[in-house]
């Protein structure tokens, strides 16, 4: 492994007595599309939180790009680190250029240059936005407005990106679409991705890497050959799965 | 980069929107029992009065709009966050501890109260769980209510009921030059706004979305909350409580052209101003010769437009 994009050392989050985060330590390398799975409650959008410097971890520290997240000014990291959170209930009304472009804030702090202009058509482009662009994200579908903010975050150009369950509210086309294209981020364009899913075909299908996490800590780390199995996948979720291996694609059976 | 008909299609609806409110001045200069052959009328009171709409309207629609950015729920505004109550509460203890107090320092002190109790608000609403969208104003107006309580308990107490009645009443009818310059500080902080339209607006979008854009939040938050603070403590301080109007018109303006503040924060401001005159001149015609308080006035057209909002609201979402 090179220099890890992601670096966290024995993050821990408490809620008075519960660590819903506990110890959790993990180098994570650049250029690479990272799937966490794990049960509801295992941690894993705490984690995420905790290494965007939205949540302040109880102990530990996460680096991003070798800055020290809680230590970093905002604006700095901004340029470096990007998110999306799972609820985007926005009261405010703006359409989806202006949403795209408030992704370039870091950058342009307000004033639009050529370059910014050239990402937010960019990044409208890459999410096949641009005939909604001037609608308001109240008068779009759930999976239009999740493509949006994805679209912000892609606008933002950092060189990490942390998204958590990026496929909630979008179909099973525009879902297969959206892994697709956070595939090509990686590949075409040198993003490293950290996405939270739950569908585990899903990340055994386009991560690099996946992530398990049970109660709180890192259960098993790998590619995708290695975690998607009967015996790991029983210690994350708890149930037993039969995993068949399709077009070389793990893929697991666990409806009945 | 908006493209070219809806630019075109804004600019022609601020010039519309501009001569409307100059309209609407023109009127509130010329109505009235005086007779306007001396200029002194006009220069004493006409001017100041209809110049102290503007202001007001202004201001109050520009704090309502930040104050529902903030706390990202569309039925919040400064009288119902507890921010007017807190401010009249202001008024009434500073008034009596210091009666000969210049105007400016009673206007700090109602400032003062109006940020404890809008802050008091947005603490009280990060310990509530679930933010449903109607228990935000519900828990602000019973907040408010608990303050006005105390107000109107001290103020019965030490007579002052009537002192009081002038803050929570909007009356512009006994304002002249001399005595509503003050507003010329909503003004400056309506500019001030502006400036900080963008980090408003991403401020509205969420506290995580505001921080991964590298936002100071917290900053942001205590920049508006001191901005809506002041804007409706020199209101309260000069011509009362005006309700509704930063309900009303930001919703109307969010409705119509969003709420990108670099944009849409002058159409707020105009429009505010353009309502309140509307209420005022409306306010001195009903009864002429005799005049309805503008504050009264506002509450009967602000609550009637709000209604409509609201039902209109619910069938768009169905």
């Amino acid at each position: 492994m090179t220099r890890p994009m992601i670096e966290v050392q024995d993050l821990v989050r408490r809620y008075g007595d519960t660590a819903v985060v506990d110890g959790v330590s993990l180098r994570l390398p650049e250029r690479a599309f990272v799937s966490v799975i794990g049960a509801n409650g295992a941690g894993k959008s705490s984690l995420l939180s905790m290494v965007a410097r939205l949540l302040p971890a109880s102990a530990g520290r996460a680096l991003v790009a070798g800055l020290d997240v809680a230590a970093t000014p905002g604006d700095v990291l901004a340029r470096r680190l990007g998110i999306l959170r799972q609820d985007n209930g926005v009261a405010a009304r703006v359409t989806i250029r202006d949403l795209v472009a408030f992704g370039r804030y870091p950058h342009s702090r307000g004033r639009l240059g050529p370059a910014d202009h050239a990402a937010i058509a960019d990044a409208l482009r890459f999410l096949d936005l641009e005939p909604l662009a001037d609608r308001f994200l109240d008068e779009v579908s759930g999976g239009q407005r999740q493509r949006a903010f994805i679209a912000m975050v892609l606008a933002q150009d950092t060189d990490c990106i942390l998204l958590d369950e990026p496929l909630n509210n979008l179909d099973m086309r525009h879902a297969a679409a959206m892994m697709a294209l956070l595939r090509r981020a990686v590949d075409e364009r040198g993003r490293t991705i950290v996405a939270v899913l739950h569908d585990v075909n899903f990340a055994s299908c386009y991560s690099d890497l996946i992530v398990a996490m049970r109660d709180g800590k890192v259960v098993a780390v790998g590619p995708p050959d290695e975690i998607v199995t009967p015996a790991v996948l029983r210690e994350v979720y708890g149930i037993d799965v039969e995993v068949v291996t399709v077009r070389g694609y793990r893929t697991v059976f666990f409806y009945r | 980069m908006p493209d070219r008909p809806l630019r075109a299609g804004r600019r022609a609806g601020g010039a519309l929107a501009g001569l409307a409110l100059l309209a609407l001045a023109a009127a509130s200069l010329l109505v009235g029992v005086g007779d306007l052959t001396g200029a002194e009328v006009l220069a004493a009171s006409r001017i100041p009065r209809t110049l102290a709409l503007i202001l007001a309207g202004a201001g109050m629609a520009v704090a309502g709009v930040i104050m529902q950015l903030v706390a990202q729920n569309r039925f919040v505004e400064p009288s119902t966050a507890g921010t007017a109550e807190s401010a009249t509460l202001g008024m009434l203890l500073v008034t009596l501890l210091a009666p000969g107090a210049p105007v400016v320092v009673k206007m700090l002190a109602a400032t003062a109260c109006a940020l404890a109790g809008t802050a008091l608000f947005l603490r009280v609403l990060r310990a509530i769980p679930l933010r449903a969208r109607l228990t935000v104003p519900l828990v602000g107006i019973m907040l408010g209510g608990v303050v006005g309580a105390a107000s109107t308990f001290i103020a019965y107490r030490t007579d002052m009921l009537q002192f009081l009645a002038t803050w929570q009443a909007g009356d512009v009818s006994t304002v002249l030059r001399g005595r509503y310059e003050l507003l010329w500080l909503a003004a400056v902080l309506t500019l001030l706004a502006y400036g900080l339209a963008d980090r408003l607006t991403i401020a509205g979008l969420g506290r995580d979305a505001a921080v991964n854009l590298g936002l100071d939040y917290r900053r942001v938050v205590a920049l508006a909350l001191a901005i809506v603070s002041t804007i409706t403590a020199v209101t309260i301080a000069t011509v009362g409580t005006i309700p509704f109007l930063g309900l009303v018109v930001p919703n109307l303006v969010a409705l119509a052209a969003g709420d990108n503040l670099r944009r849409t924060l002058p159409l707020v401001a105009a429009s505010g101003a353009g309502l309140l005159l509307l209420c005022d001149v409306l306010g001195r015609l009903v009864r002429y010769p005799f005049e309805i308080p503008v504050g009264t006035v506002m509450g009967v057209v602000g609550s009637g437009l709000f209604l409509t909002l609201l039902l209109r609201g619910d069938a768009r979402r169905a």
